[in-house]
């Protein structure tokens, strides 16, 4: 092999194919696509508001689709997506301050912000029915 | 570039099987990544069933016993065995290791071990990776002191606080298990430093000795150098060594805001 074609044809060794998943990895995908999520969340947000300026009949249109089964699905998926991906943000800011880097800290961290997100769109969609 | 498979040069097939030696007992199956640049021929992966009763604890001790007993073309760095020289580093049961410091019981009580080198990138055979990129990283953030002041009569002091700031940074061997568990390096590993160079940049930061703290920053002030770290923490957790780079480059973070306030 001379030098001139050293690193031709060369393989790329397997990646995302054969590294064993970790949490915090897990994690990070999930705060990227929760933050995907919330631009889709924000054009309904923008839909209703525009519903509720074109009038009451528009703005039935909306209300319709927003508390049928379908709608509610979405919303409650969009509630989960904010509160994880507000979450997500709490913990980086938390780094940010050089805090939180110990092995076991950022797995109670991962695990802590999993369950909160869960248990606080829970409690969101409760005080929400209770007040409707 | 986010590229989620692999190139079709790259793709792994399936490669031979070494069956254990007739009588053999107690045997513990190796699933190793083989590829040879001369043969023009995919990579494969290569099964070598091994005696665990003739061989030692460590995974560096199957790879030699296969090497020297089963298939000798079977190629792999290795030099100190004792997780000082980072020669050995590669992929053991999806995690980046060194093989010589990594138990085959701690890989996995029973069932095969796979091993793979170091993901993402270039192979030159077998499980050894070309680290071209990964030490011209490192050499770009000017690994050693630097000074505008004149040089002492003896050495430069530093305080036992301040000497105290450089442990769990001078201990790196850069056997690149880090970055290259790092999704973030695997998508740009040709404008991120990486976990490793960065560590060794911090190294340098905070040293008190060191006069050119402003200059580190400013080669550092760029949206991929640095700012590619997202906190994905594998740096941290497949450090052999119990470095923690994800706090390293948090701290050099931190050194880019309170210079700018």
């Amino acid at each position: 092999m001379t030098h001139s074609d050293r690193g031709a044809g060369r393989p790329l060794s397997p990646h995302l194919q054969i590294y064993k998943p970790t949490l915090t990895m897990m994690m990070s995908m999930a705060h990227r696509l929760t933050g995907l999520a919330l631009y889709c969340g924000t054009l309904l947000l923008a839909w209703w508001l525009l519903a509720l300026a074109g009038g009451a009949e528009s703005f039935a249109a909306a209300q319709a689709f927003f508390s049928g089964f379908f709608g509610r699905l979405i919303l409650f998926g969009y509630t989960w997506a904010l509160i994880h991906h507000m979450l997500g943000g709490l913990r980086h800011l938390v780094w940010d301050t050089g805090h939180g880097f110990g092995p076991a800290q950022i797995e109670w961290a991962a695990r802590a912000t999993l369950a909160g997100s869960v248990v606080l769109t829970l409690v969101v969609w409760v005080l929400g029915f209770s007040l409707l | 570039m986010v590229e989620l498979t692999l190139p079709e040069n790259s793709k792994v097939g399936q490669g031979r099987h070494w069956a254990a030696p007739a009588g053999a007992v107690n045997v513990r199956e190796f699933r190793v990544y083989r590829w040879n640049p001369d043969d023009g021929k995919n990579p494969r992966l290569d099964t070598y069933q091994v005696d665990m009763e003739s061989c030692g604890p460590m995974v560096l001790h199957a790879l030699i016993k296969i090497k020297d007993e089963i298939d000798p073309t079977l190629t792999f760095r290795r030099s100190c065995r004792e997780g000082i020289c980072g020669s050995c580093a590669m992929n053991i049961g999806g995690v980046n290791t060194l093989a010589c410091t990594r138990g085959i019981d701690e890989v996995a009580a029973s069932g095969p071990i796979n091993v793979y080198p170091l993901p993402h990138q270039p192979v030159v055979k077998d499980l050894v990776p070309d680290l071209t990129n990964f030490f011209a990283q490192h050499a770009s953030i000017k690994p050693w002191l630097q000074t505008a002041t004149p040089e002492p009569q003896r050495e430069w002091l530093q305080s036992h606080e301040d000497r105290e700031k450089l442990d769990g940074l001078y201990e790196c061997i850069l056997c690149a298990c880090c970055s290259t568990s790092c999704p973030s390096y695997w998508w740009n590993s040709d404008r991120y430093l990486g976990p490793a160079a960065l560590l060794q940049s911090y190294r340098w930061l905070v040293d008190s000795r060191d006069e050119a703290t402003g200059e580190r920053l400013d080669d550092l002030e760029d949206p991929f150098r640095l700012y590619r770290c997202h906190t994905i923490m594998n740096c941290t957790k497949a450090c052999p060594k119990s470095l923690n780079p994800a706090r390293a480059i948090a701290n050099i973070k931190k050194m880019m805001v309170e210079r700018s306030v």
